[in-house]
């Protein structure tokens, strides 16, 4: 396997890059995050200041080479120095999801026996608080916000500013001390630990050397001419691999500035006033905004309606050929210059995409009709297929072969193989150390050679060597005839409707698929007020007759397209019912990035699973929901189940034997 | 109250109250022949949060617009920080530090959050006319001077995302919160709540008590607050007044004040021969 055991330049871990950065272009922009609505700035230099110090705080803190420093916010340049900080001094950084409950943090604190955790608010001291008793070897936390917290026990508890005082303070003390633990981090030191959140069982903490990560950012931002002028905007959660490669990896490797939003709803705003160059975005926020784009629409005049319309109907034409630089005629190409002056690009410029070079979209598949839209506007949005284990990259599309339904081809330096079952396996510079306390996970994911077994299923497609994948390998089952069943296919497929939020299919095992839906309540809702249908709830809004109509229209038009599939036209969707409550995280139903998670929905809605199959028209149910704050509770409805028609599938069965 | 040093005193909690910042010495006030409020006399303390309950037309209101300066009582004296006040305006009353919202949010509807909270910073705003006009030199200054603090009242109350929403598109809820950004704008001594909890749900209800708490917190305003909601107000205040049919039927901590018998008749009734 090719790994290269010395770095570029010495540039072996992230804190060796910061330096390299704060010298050779100290004054230039680093991170801006927006406060008081005003963007404040730090250069690089001042970054690595500001570093400094709280690393100098660390040391004085009592933090170990080797310790675990648990890391809870939501993106502020505050926590991605305590997580450069971290390294400088030896210890690894393990960013945390910020909305976790107590519990779950408990148990990823409890397994990697973090002593200090670096956290936002009050609302994560008072969490990491209530599960404290549990956590031996939590020693100290350091909070950023102060707000709330004057009147706690500051034994135990630091504000950020005053550790970063006390380091200031501590510099001739320690300093020779940060220097030397500097210079020890190497290729193979442990750059940064994170928990995957897992569709089953308990969250795996992957680890990841600075090889990792600088080799996996390296490659990709050659891949794709990253360089030091890109604006990228930070507002994934950095519990997930991939904020951790665009706002760490690539930013420190590239030297380009990172944008923290004021706040989490300010995000759209944001955008626009930054102007990213570099996005990435996964499906459901592209989802949003067009579905916004589309409500907006509706409520336009009828002459911006129509030049809407005309445009972007010339632009689905043409669009997408003259981004991959195809011949396209000399008057559709006036045409669309005109669409670009009066829609295109003031369109983009609203949707804060008006100077996005590369765009990427992952983690789940996205609706082609989507995925094209803003493609036509000339956003160049690619695919790219990766996983937390691979340092994010498996597969990239390269400008001018994107598709909507591969994920590109393999990712410089990656090796690629399908099993004999069907199965993805990659290895490469990125792929993952191995599982913290964890030995069994690792050798079941990770063999002898460095293969890492993906759990996808997918295939190369002949001709243009691009990967495709079907579905979760795990969750490809048979139907009771043997004929295979990909439910991820299907309700992939629903969801592409912007009126679906979220689709379980069932059929493994049984004659006939049946799914449980989620309406959008943003998309249905509007639609409602449309409509005069006055709702109260979701509950209420699901329940409606009309909305099962239109739903049912979907899931026909659904499958009509299945039927042309010879592969899958018997995963028609037979029968179905919409949920009266929304899939969530707290109830355990989703994971925290938002994947189903079949194995607990279908226990916990067997009743309602049973009724789909025992031919019954409706039945009476009662769920048990989970507030924010923890709380308990349960909501209770009569559910309709309706029956949707299906394209006959002899001829196609045929066709397939 | 069994506590009531010249000094002040510490809550449960740990903070300190101080002082004795206003004083109501024996109010009484009548439209005609309605008398609003007889004889009443409470105090308020430096930081402490005190709250005024009561019934329907008990007069918890009328109180209210009396400390603020809007109606001027018949009978007795308003003392604040340690001497009697005249007569006053309601804008000479709000100079002295003393900011408030509404029972029914009065609001610009048409203007921005950002402008409705920048006009709680007015009185600290003179500029000349013409600086004004041409927006240098002192004007320019100011404004940058109260945009900062009036961001910061944005920042504390998490309205960031409505900045520049105009007001009248915004729910109630919000809309109260903008209510309570442009009264901290003034960076009052005391702040004057009425009913900031009316008309809310619960998950509201508790986002406005945090707020109503950290304000107290942050800034150690002290807090005069008229509230419906028997529960908030309990878990809120550290002293409470209460009053029915315009008299003061109780004062003190909300212990002492749940365990009052004129209290108890007040709020679940008894039979009046």
């Amino acid at each position: 396997m090719a790994q290269p055991s010395q770095a570029t330049d010495g540039m072996d871990s992230v804190p060796a890059l910061l330096q390299r950065n704060a010298t050779r272009f100290g004054d230039e922009p680093a991170y801006r995050e927006k406060e008081y609505g005003i963007w404040q700035c730090w250069t690089w230099a001042e970054a690595e200041k500001e570093i400094e110090a709280l690393a100098l705080g660390l040391i004085n803190l009592g933090v170990n080479e080797g310790d675990f420093i648990a890391i809870i916010g939501r993106n502020r340049p505050h926590f991605y120095w305590s997580m450069v900080a971290a390294q400088s001094v030896g210890a690894i950084p393990v960013p945390l999801y910020q909305d976790a409950a107590a519990d779950e943090m408990a148990y990823v604190m409890d397994h990697c026996g973090a002593r200090f955790a670096i956290v936002q608010d009050q609302e994560q001291v008072d969490k990491l608080i209530e599960v404290q008793e549990g956590l031996h070897q939590l020693e100290h936390m350091i909070y950023v916000d102060p707000r709330g917290l004057r009147k706690y026990d500051h034994h135990k508890l630091h504000r950020y500013i005053d550790i970063q005082e006390q380091g200031r303070a501590a510099y001739y003390e320690w300093i020779e001390d940060l220097k030397a633990r500097r210079e020890k981090l190497t290729y193979d030191s442990v750059c940064v630990m994170l928990y995957t959140s897992g569709t089953t069982g308990k969250p795996k903490g992957v680890v990841l050397s600075n090889r990792n990560i600088i080799e996996a950012s390296k490659s990709s931002s050659e891949f794709d001419k990253l360089t030091r002028d890109e604006e990228v905007l930070a507002y994934l959660p950095m519990a997930w691999v991939g904020d951790f490669i665009f706002s760490i990896g690539q930013a420190y490797w590239c030297g380009f500035c990172v944008n923290c939003p004021e706040s989490p709803e300010t995000m759209q705003t944001d955008l626009r006033e930054i102007g990213p160059t570099y996005y990435f975005a996964p499906p459901r926020v592209f989802e949003t905004q067009l579905t916004n784009v589309m409500i907006r629409m509706e409520d336009a005049g009828k002459l911006k309606k129509w030049l809407f319309d005309y445009f972007m109907a010339h632009a689905r034409r043409v669009g997408p050929a003259i981004l991959d630089g195809k011949p396209v005629g000399g008057m559709d190409r006036l045409k669309y210059a005109l669409g670009n002056l009066f829609i295109y690009g003031p369109l983009k410029d609203t949707l804060g995409l008006g100077r996005v070079r590369v765009g990427y979209t992952a983690g789940e598949a996205i609706g082609p009709e989507i995925f094209d839209f803003y493609r036509s506007l000339g956003i160049n949005l690619k695919q790219l297929y990766g996983q937390t284990e691979a340092s994010v990259f498996i597969t990239l599309q390269p400008d001018g072969e994107v598709r909507s339904d591969t994920v590109g081809v393999p990712a410089p330096g990656v090796e690629i193989r399908i099993s004999d079952t069907g199965e993805v396996f990659y290895r490469g510079p990125g792929t993952f150390e191995y599982y913290y306390k964890n030995e069994e996970s690792t050798k079941k994911t990770k063999d002898s050679e460095g293969w890492v077994a993906t759990g996808d299923a997918g295939f190369f497609e002949d001709g243009s060597g691009h990967l495709r994948i079907i579905d979760r390998a795990k969750d490809v089952g048979k139907m009771a005839d043997g004929q295979m069943f990909a439910p991820k296919y299907v309700e992939n497929k629903l969801k592409f409707y912007p009126n679906i939020l979220e689709a379980v299919v069932f059929g493994h095992q049984r004659e006939q698929c049946t799914a449980f839906i989620n309406i959008d309540l943003t998309a249905v809702g509007n639609w409602a007020e449309r409509n005069n249908i006055g709702y109260a709830s979701y509950q209420e809004l699901a329940g409606n007759p009309r909305v099962l109509d239109m739903i049912q229209s979907h899931v026909e038009e659904v499958n009509r397209s299945l039927s042309d599939d010879p592969m899958l036209s018997h995963c028609q969707v037979h029968r179905f019912l919409v949920l009266h409550k929304e899939l969530d995280a707290d109830d355990g139903e989703m994971t925290r990035t938002r994947k189903v998670r079949r194995g607990v929905i279908s226990e916990k809605f067997e009743d309602l699973l049973g009724a789909l199959y025992d031919g019954s028209r409706e039945i009476y149910t009662t769920t048990e929901v989970t507030y924010e704050d923890g709380r308990k509770g349960s909501i209770s409805a009569t559910l309709q189940i309706r029956d949707a028609a299906v394209v006959p599938v002899e001829t196609a069965k045929v066709a397939a034997e | 109250m069994n506590d009531m040093t010249p000094d002040g005193y510490t809550t449960e909690d740990g903070r300190k109250i101080g002082g004795v910042v206003m004083e109501m010495r024996n109010i009484t006030l009548r439209f005609g022949g309605v008398v609003a409020i007889q004889d009443i006399s409470f105090d308020i303390r430096e930081g402490e949060i005190r709250a005024i309950i009561g019934p329907n037309g008990a007069g918890k209101s009328s109180m209210l617009n009396v400390i603020s300066g809007f109606y001027h009582p018949q009978e007795g004296e308003v003392w604040y920080k340690g001497a009697k006040r005249p007569t006053m305006k309601p804008y000479e009353v709000a100079r002295q530090g003393i900011a408030r919202t509404f029972q029914n949010i009065a609001l610009f509807e048409g203007m921005t959050v950002l402008d409705n909270v920048m006009t709680g910073r007015i009185r600290q705003m003179n500029a000349g006319l013409l600086s004004q006009a041409i927006w240098k030199g002192k004007a320019e200054r100011e404004e940058v001077e109260n945009r900062e603090v009036v961001e910061k009242m944005i920042d504390f109350l998490e309205i960031q995302h409505i900045r520049k929403t105009p007001v009248g598109r915004l729910p109630y809820g919000l809309k109260k919160r903008v209510e309570l950004a442009r009264a901290l704008a003034a960076e009052p001594s005391i702040l004057l709540l009425d009913e900031p909890m009316a008309g809310m749900n619960v998950e509201e209800k508790e986002d406005m008590s945090r707020f109503i708490l950290d304000v107290n917190d942050e800034f150690g305003t002290t807090i005069a607050l008229i509230e419906h909601d028997m529960g908030v107000v309990m878990d809120l205040s550290d002293r409470v007044v209460v009053m029915d049919y315009g008299k003061k039927i109780g004062d003190g901590s909300p212990d002492e004040v749940r365990q009052n018998q004129a209290v108890i008749d007040a709020y679940l009734g008894v039979a009046h021969d």
